[in-house]
């Protein structure tokens, strides 16, 4: 017991750095937050206003349609990722000539800066001249107004997604190509198809990786802004540098993320006792994920 | 049998060529329009008529890139340095010390990397703003002083793969813990650090939420991020500018991937691991 008492000093020694760090820029602004959103703050002047911020969050029209973006992006963008990187980590496996060129292939794209990417696009799926739409018109059909459209702004977010899905093509990759191929010549002998391979062996084996990616997909898409930013920026044609307006989430708040609405809130609009309710929201949401994600990582350090 | 064999393989490779020419389309394209002249970038005809090299010229000229380029690259290296030079004890003491609480601190870790940046924005702008921060890119530098839990968890679930008899060894001959970090933990370490570096590396290359909350109006203090998202804005209607634009802020990261390929890809394995 001695032995883990010094060993106990020695740790928080080596862990003082990143303690101070935790307590700086996450312990105190937490708490920081909870205060703020009770006052009306400008940068300014500090008034209490009790439960008005709040009061004021709850009949907010913008701040339920970012909500619902958001949620769109968890139920829609998050799982056609995750299929779509498990088809592709699936047909690596399959492959053996070329494979080394194709994973560098999909991988790359993945590399790409977020704002080069989303800039491309833009580019890509402009209704006028964009290559792809008259790609579709080659085959007859009248291309729809991607990033113009509210109903296709966040489809086009999701193409996006798929091509910078490298990351996580490759993380299924790995993980595929661990699953014991013993198991898989047992199951051949014993008359299993492919379908029935891939779901009594493959799923139940890399499912921890799965589930993994799928969290964090999650939480990644509860912090998206960076792509639903730009989008709309450039699809309007809008520049956000001094005093000039730009309001997020064109065309029609169809890509206003929860993210982008505090930001708007807080540093362009600067309620920031608002942007603190907000943001309280937003951290209860990102928390019931989060929650998911530590179970599974305590289940999993109690068993190795 | 055989011939129902062929048809998979040829399906496969089918899907396979259709999936890569998805992935490589995009950049072609953009290749092109960027090699296009202005009149012909606002026509539907996708090869160029002509090939007009000095577009990468005229971006460099008209905008601040030289600028912006030395900027992200200052915040991107020294962000680096920090990290390491913090987040290695964190992730040493984590993965090597028995005590009461390492469990909480490995999970607190885990609630700090998801935690979404913009949930705690508000105080630690307020803070930096009153040491006169604000309109500099220091208030995304210093932090990482700090430690990076992201940075902390990839090292923490690499080093408790490295057995601990190596280390109860040494530490049975006398040696200190900086000289076990320093001449068995660290050399072990080598592909765990060297991804995490260039994770950090590439986050900051790419970062634009930070940089659009603290670098401020004057273009002469932006990132590359700050700059190719307001450069459509002012060149309007110029799609062959902006997309050479956007070539000139990716290529470099493409140049260094295929130079540290190796290390990426075992990187990116390591995120997947679960615990």
């Amino acid at each position: 017991m001695a032995f883990t008492r010094r060993e106990g000093v020695r740790a928080l020694l080596w862990l003082s750095p990143w303690l101070v760090g935790i307590a700086i820029f996450f312990v105190y602004p937490l708490a920081s937050t909870v205060y703020f959103s009770f006052y009306r703050y400008d940068l300014f002047t500090l008034e209490f206003i009790g439960l008005d911020n709040w009061r004021y969050a709850f009949s907010d029209p913008r701040l339920l349609q970012s909500g619902l973006n958001t949620l769109w992006l968890v139920v829609f963008m998050v799982p056609a990722q995750v299929l779509f990187a498990l088809g592709v980590a699936q047909l690596l496996t399959k492959i053996k000539s070329g494979s080394g060129i194709l994973r560098t292939l999909f991988y790359l794209p993945s590399l790409v800066p977020t704002v080069a990417g989303t800039v491309a696009f833009v580019y890509l799926l402009n209704p006028a001249t964009g290559p792809v739409n008259q790609a579709l018109s080659w085959i007859g059909i009248t291309g729809p107004d991607w990033f113009g459209s509210a109903a296709w702004a966040k489809p086009s977010l999701t193409l996006l997604a798929l091509w910078g899905a490298g990351n996580t093509v490759m993380i299924f990759l790995a993980a595929l190509l661990d699953v014991p191929k013993h198991l898989y010549e047992a199951a051949a002998i014993d008359g299993a198809g492919a379908w029935r391979q891939f779901r009594n062996i493959t799923l139940p084996v890399i499912s921890p990786v799965l589930m993994f990616s799928a969290v964090t997909g999650v939480i990644y898409a509860v912090q998206y802004f960076t792509q639903a930013m730009i989008a709309s920026r450039v699809a309007s044609g809008a520049t956000d540098s001094a005093g000039t307006s730009f309001t997020p989430g064109y065309p029609d708040g169809s890509l206003l993320t929860l993210p982008q609405h505090l930001f708007q809130t807080g540093f362009r609009d600067w309620s920031m006792g608002l942007a603190c309710v907000y943001a309280l929201i937003l951290f209860a949401v990102s928390m019931v994920f989060t929650l998911v994600l530590l179970r599974q990582f305590s289940r999993a350090e109690a068993t190795s | 049998m055989r011939r129902r064999r062929g048809l998979v393989w040829i399906a496969q490779h089918a899907i396979a060529i259709a999936l890569s020419l998805m992935f490589l389309g995009p950049v072609v394209f953009i290749v092109l329009t960027a090699l296009m002249t202005d009149e012909q970038a606002l026509t539907s005809r996708l090869w160029p008529d002509q090939w007009n090299w000095g577009n990468f010229a005229e971006v460099i000229a008209r905008s601040e890139l030289l600028t912006w380029t030395a900027n992200t690259f200052m915040y991107a290296s020294l962000a680096t340095i920090f990290m390491l030079a913090s987040s290695i004890p964190a992730a040493y003491a984590l993965s090597r010390f028995r005590f009461r609480g390492s469990k909480v601190a490995f999970l607190v870790v885990i609630s700090a990397m998801m935690l979404p940046p913009q949930v705690v924005a508000v105080p630690i702008y307020l803070v930096w703003a009153r040491l006169g921060l604000t309109d500099s890119l220091w208030p995304l530098i210093l932090p990482m002083l700090f430690g990076d839990a992201f940075s902390i968890f990839l090292l923490r679930q690499f080093l408790i793969t490295i057995p601990r008899d190596y280390t109860d060894a040494a530490r049975v001959d006398g040696c200190s813990d900086l000289r076990i970090l320093f001449t068995i933990i660290l050399p072990m370490a080598r592909p765990a650090i060297a991804a995490v570096a260039l994770f950090s590396f590439f986050y900051c290359w790419n970062d634009y939420y930070g940089p659009l909350l603290y670098a401020g109006v004057d273009q002469e203090g932006w990132t590359l991020s700050l700059g190719l998202a307001t450069f459509k804005a002012f060149h309007s209607v110029q799609w062959n500018l902006t997309m050479a634009a956007t070539l000139l802020v990716t290529a470099p990261v493409i140049v260094v991937f295929l130079f540290a390929q190796k290390v990426f890809i075992e990187g990116v394995t390591l995120t997947g691991v679960k615990g």
